[in-house]
């Protein structure tokens, strides 16, 4: 079967260092695929190639079968591929829902094609939908900017959904949250439509066998071993590559 | 926004209307048409707000759709029609189209960048203007071009009053249409635009789509400016286009105006005021003055980071420098 999103002998050099040196990974219809490895790996720098972000020295990225190897982020982003990003919360000047509309707009899917208006009245139904969803329905006035840590996640999260993804990359979502924000994730991830295949990088190996099927492990910009969570957990160059790097 | 401010704010703009509506009586005629030839400048300090503030694409380039809106007007004067409305129509879109040729110059380009290419694409349209005498009467200009009836069966606007007002309206409508715009959609996108451009690509958005879009509405509005411009003075050259209106028009949009459709207005006001008012008492510095005016303007320009408070839709909060995209250095080999 053709995955969704796969990556065939990709290679990104930094001057003289191959952040990822040949990797090839494969992320299925409604998988959830965990990307887990030691600090440098070349997880963040995989996901910004299969994001659209960084484009590889070598190798081909694939959606669907096509290759979308030039195509940059917002092109991919168009086609579903959608990225929780992690250092600013959208835009800090609009309100959390007009991020959320504005984040619902390129994708929006109005009834009627030909009604003018039809895809903002689209994007705003599913804005709504989003805000209840993640919890932000009553913050929808509060400016982007003004919201705490955990919800700028939740507003990132919703922003992302409401691009309707098929693909959502996640680089350590769970990074700076409290305790009960990263109960609140897992449970939201948990409950997510298979219809959204997700990529999730993660330190946190609890959260990995948590909530994903598969698990990829990288180290040193190649890939170690690929496998279901039991699998990987016995595997013994993973808890090397682990005992090294990792605490 | 504190409701008492807003309410302050409109009671202003009520009584800044009114005096506009009734100046006319107030004063001589030679003023009245100089608050004509002013609205035509504010309308066009309009589209350089437009540009420069809610774009990020700081201009000094709009003198050229201007140009082209007034010479379109002046052509279809001469040959099809008396009615404003239509040199109205006829110069908007000949300063669109003049500001579609001029997208794949600016859309990629930032800052300073910008200011330059429009520069010399204003430049470029200056000397074409005094050359192509056939059309434009060289660097003489074109005097004693008839006035224009705004509608069909409406009487010609013959006195100086008559054509400040129908200045006015026009301006007012204007500006109307550009402050409802910018409360849609397109308003939103662009206030996304200036706060992460990069962030907004990265949600699917072609953003230089709507810089390319914002261009050419912008180019529309300061050619429908050129034909008020020839209405009110009848007359048109080269000289109304030059550098030094390039200069004023930023300045007036630095001073009231990047971060506000009004502001730009009245930026122009007090730009054109403060340099009749020094041609009367330094009869021979007025324009050093207001090139050191100029610089300190572009000095600011980039930098501009006491930004007044966002006023949403509006008046728009400034931006004069779309901000780089603050991405990790590109790998070998690789666009970021
Ligand atoms: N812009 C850059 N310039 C130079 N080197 C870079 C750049 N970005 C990443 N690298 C290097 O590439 C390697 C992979 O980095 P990457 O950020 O992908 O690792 P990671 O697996 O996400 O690590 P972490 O777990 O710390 O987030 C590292 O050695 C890093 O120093
Ligand atoms: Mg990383």
């Amino acid at each position: 079967m053709t995955p969704l999103l796969s990556a065939h002998g990709v290679t990104v050099r930094y001057g003289s260092l191959a952040a990822l040196d040949g990797v090839d990974l494969r992320l299925e219809l409604g998988q959830r695929h965990a990307l887990i490895g030691p600090n440098g790996a070349g997880k963040t720098t995989l996901l910004d190639v299969l994001g659209g972000r960084t484009r590889p020295a070598a190798g081909r990225v694939r959606l669907a079968g096509r290759d979308v190897t030039r195509l940059g982020p917002a092109a991919r982003a168009r086609r579903g591929v959608n990225r929780i990003h992690q250092r600013p919360a959208g835009w800090p000047t609009l309100t959390v829902r007009e991020n959320v509309l504005v984040a619902a707009l390129p994708r929006a899917a109005p009834t009627r094609r030909w009604w003018p208006g039809g895809a903002r009245r689209a994007a705003a139904r599913t804005t709504g939908a989003m805000l209840e969803r993640v919890g932000l329905a009553g913050l929808g006035g509060t400016l982007a900017g003004h919201l705490a840590h955990g919800q700028r996640r939740q507003l990132e999260i919703a922003m992302a959904l409401a691009g309707r993804p098929r693909v959502l990359l996640l680089d350590e979502p769970a990074a700076g949250l409290s305790a009960v924000e990263v109960e609140w994730l897992v449970e939201f991830l948990r409950v997510l439509p298979r219809s959204v295949a997700v990529l999730l990088v993660e330190h946190r190996l609890d959260l990995v066998y948590a909530l994903s099927d598969t698990v990829t492990v990288l180290r040193d910009g190649r890939t170690l071993a690929t496998g279901t969570p039991a699998e990987i957990r016995a595997a013994e160059p993973v808890r090397q590559a682990y005992a090294e790097g990792v605490a | 926004m504190p409701r008492a401010l807003r309410a302050l704010r409109r009671g202003i703009t009520a009584v800044v209307l009114v005096g506009l509506v009734l100046a006319p009586s107030a004063v001589d005629d030679y003023t009245v048409a100089l608050l004509a030839r002013t609205l035509a400048l504010g309308l066009v300090a309009v589209s350089v707000a437009l540009l420069t503030g809610v774009a990020g694409l700081p201009t000094l380039g709009q003198t050229a759709p201007y140009a082209a809106g007034a010479y379109a007007s002046v052509v279809v004067g001469g040959q099809l029609s008396d009615v404003g409305l239509v040199h109205l129509g006829v110069a908007a879109a000949a300063g669109a189209a003049l500001a579609a040729a001029t997208v794949p110059l600016v859309v990629s380009a930032r800052g300073v960048v910008v200011l330059m290419i429009t520069l010399a694409v204003g430049e470029l349209v200056v000397t074409i203007v005094g050359r192509w005498r056939s059309v434009t009467g060289g660097t003489d200009g074109l005097a004693g071009i008839p006035p224009v009836r705004p509608l069909w069966g409406l009487p010609v606007l013959a006195t100086d009053r008559a054509r400040y007002l129908y200045a006015l309206v026009v301006v007012a409508v204007l500006v109307g249409v550009v402050l409802l715009v910018l409360r849609t959609r397109v308003g939103l996108l662009l206030r996304a635009g200036r706060d992460d451009e990069a962030r907004l690509r990265a949600s699917g958005h072609r953003v230089a789509l709507h810089v390319a879009g914002v261009h050419v509405a912008a180019g529309a509005v300061a050619g429908a400016a050129g034909s008020l411009l020839v209405v009110a003075q009848q007359y048109v050259s080269p000289a109304d286009f030059g550098f030094d209106t390039s200069a004023l028009l930023l300045l007036a949009v630095v001073i009231g105006g990047t971060w506000s459709v009004g502001g730009a207005l009245i930026g122009a006001a007090i730009v054109i005021a403060s340099r009749d008012w020094l041609f009367g008492v330094l009869p021979g510095q007025a324009p050093l003055v207001l090139g050191l005016a100029f610089v300190a303007t572009v000095y600011l320009l980039p930098g501009a980071g006491h930004r007044p408070p966002a006023v949403r839709g509006r008046l728009l909060p400034p931006a004069l420098t779309r901000r780089p995209v603050p991405d990790r250095p590109s790998p070998t080999g690789v666009r970021a």
